[in-house]
């Protein structure tokens, strides 16, 4: 999972919607950063998923509520509904089944949120079109060692939620920093999405 | 963090409490009085709050850290985790260690004389149970003046103990490390558990329970129940690695001698134990397990029972621990979940079964240490 977050816009954004004192469950939570930024924000309770040691041993130094498991196994240690949002942030892309992450994001929670780099961003398609994969602040890694493997653009996401019954409530399209609404799969690096079930 | 100079606690005395109110046990029988001794590392502050209980396991004591005068290598059971600078800091917590209830250390158990007959209690002690031990250690904190402690902390049966606090006294617990446990045993750890009963109970040395009488131990049957024990405590892979089909004689022999070197480990492991553990507590100790089932109170609704609980949790299990497997863990932490606790969950890789929570592994001394440091006092 993405322990590095090299963007911290999506932060804003999310912490933007999230409701104050909102319980919220985060997905391959890394270090534990957007939590605890989440939980001075808006106060929210919660607890993080990590699968990697590292992240799990800084979360415990943050003190960050933290349950080491494998998000691709499935949330069966969490109840349906027990979450006011549940977030997979920066890892969409690097889950295996992600069909099935969303279906349990929106079993466990009243709402979901997504953020992920934009493959759809003109940088990356001008890097594919030049004959290389894209390198970016958004997807740092060379093609060989990159933990993504399911990259999508807003419009391959947007398309994914009609197909599965998945309603958008709001999205922010991201690029150094600010909000990009012109033309956002051209222009935007990082997608926010919240959403909930159709 | 790695260059934290680390050391022993040292020289340790342990101390005893004498206890004249009558405790009244889950078996239905009482106590009239009762002794517990018991260890402290590391100073008490002015207000109380940086008290530290560790429970022991089924064959554990009172002298967790440390060694005693003129006694150098016997160190306590947990040492390579308690000391300054260690991840149970001694120059911030006050940590004690307290010998249980039944127990073959110097707390009152089947070796004490039975006030009612003049002779050891042997067979007769009552059976005590998990919460029994958790009553007896609230008011060996009564004795030290602490009304809270900031954490309660122990590995299997000790881990329970831990469990059972947040339940019986949840405004007097405030962390709870719940590590290697399970909030129930399983038919096959109840098997197990028989094997090595029944071993102790067929041994003729036995004499119904009361062979102190008779200046005989029933060693061949703790012994055995050691050895089996024994194999549930490691992991097939770290048996493997350690010992394999290695030979003794580095070739077949042909008799019930020792030839594979597992055997010679095991009987090594039975021979030991059977020298300092008396078979009595090993039985009571085992019953302890078994019965242990907070869940029973909320006719097993672990999520019920646990709504009790007000203590944040860690919640540590590993790998190749077949005995409380990572799935008993996170048993007790989705009824944790489903109270809104906090709680956190570390599933530690390491090879050696049940017996890691003993181990000196980096990281998970790392995660116990990093989640003590955030323990306000």
């Amino acid at each position: 999972m993405n322990t590095r977050l090299p963007d911290r816009a999506d932060f804003t954004a999310i912490a933007s919607w999230v409701r104050s004192g909102a319980r919220v469950l985060d997905l391959g939570c890394g270090d534990g950063t957007l939590l605890r930024y989440l939980a001075e924000q808006r106060d929210i309770s919660g607890y993080g998923v990590e699968i990697d040691n590292d992240g799990v041993l800084a979360c415990v130094r943050h003190n960050v509520n933290v349950l080491q498991g494998d998000i691709e196994r499935g949330l069966s240690d969490f109840a349906d509904g027990s979450f006011d949002y549940v977030i997979l942030s920066q890892t969409l892309q690097a889950v295996k089944n992600s069909e099935h992450v969303v279906r349990e994001m929106l079993r466990v929670g009243r709402e979901g949120i997504v953020t992920f780099p934009n493959f759809g961003y003109w940088r990356n398609r001008l890097q594919v079109m030049l004959g290389n994969m894209p390198i970016s602040d958004n997807l740092p890694y060379s093609w060989y060692d990159t933990p993504n493997i399911h990259l999508c653009t807003v419009a391959d996401f947007e398309d994914f939620c009609t197909d599965h019954g998945v309603r958008i409530l709001e999205r922010i399209v991201i690029r150094n920093g600010g909000t990009v609404t012109l033309l956002p799969n051209l222009l935007g690096s990082l997608a926010v999405y919240r959403f909930e079930r159709d | 963090m790695d260059d934290v100079k680390t050391d022993s606690v040292g020289i340790v005395t342990p101390q005893r409490a004498h206890f004249a109110q009558p405790l009244a046990l889950r078996c239905g029988a009482t106590l009239s009085d009762y002794d517990l001794i018991y260890e402290t590392y590391g100073t008490l502050n002015a207000a109380k709050s940086n008290a530290i209980l560790i429970c022991h396991a089924l064959s554990g004591s009172h002298h967790v850290a440390g060694s005693y005068a003129g006694e150098p290598k016997n160190t306590g059971w947990w040492n390579n985790i308690v000391g300054p600078g260690r991840p149970f800091d001694t120059d911030r917590f006050f940590i004690v260690g307290v010998n249980n209830l039944g127990g073959c250390h110097g707390s009152t158990g089947p070796a004490t004389i039975n006030p009612a007959t003049g002779k050891p209690w042997g067979a007769d002690f009552p059976l005590v149970a998990v919460i029994d031990w958790v009553h007896a250690q609230a008011r060996l904190a009564d004795h030290l003046g602490i009304d809270a402690w900031a954490a309660v902390i122990g590995g299997s049966l000790g881990g329970m103990q831990a469990l059972r606090w947040t339940i019986t006294y949840p405004e007097r617990i405030r962390h709870a490390l719940v590590i290697a446990a399970a909030p129930r045993l399983t038919a096959q750890n109840i098997a197990f558990n028989d094997v090595a009963r029944q071993a102790i109970l067929t041994d003729p040395d036995f004499h119904g329970g009361h062979y102190y009488e008779h200046g005989v131990v029933p060693r061949r049957g703790l012994r055995l129940a050691r050895m089996l024990g024994h194999i549930t405590y490691l992991s097939d892979d770290a048996m493997a690695t350690k010992f394999g089909r290695e030979l003794r004689a580095g070739e077949l022999r042909f008799h019930f001698g020792i030839e594979f070197e597992i055997e010679s480990y095991l009987r090594y492991q039975g021979d030991k134990f059977a020298d300092y553990f008396d078979a009595n507590t090993y039985l009571l100790m085992t019953k302890a397990l078994d019965y242990f089932d907070p869940a029973r109170e909320c006719n097993g609704d672990l999520s019920a029972t646990m709504a009790k609980a007000n203590a944040k949790f860690l919640v540590v299990s590993f790998t190749t621990d077949w005995r409380f497997s990572p799935a008993r863990s996170r048993e007790i932490v989705r009824a944790l979940l489903d109270n809104h606790l906090d709680v956190s969950y570390a599933e530690i890789t390491s090879p050696h079964g049940h017996d890691s929570f003993l181990m000196e592994d980096a990281h998970y001394h790392a995660i116990l240490r990093s989640y003590l440091e955030n323990i306000g006092l």
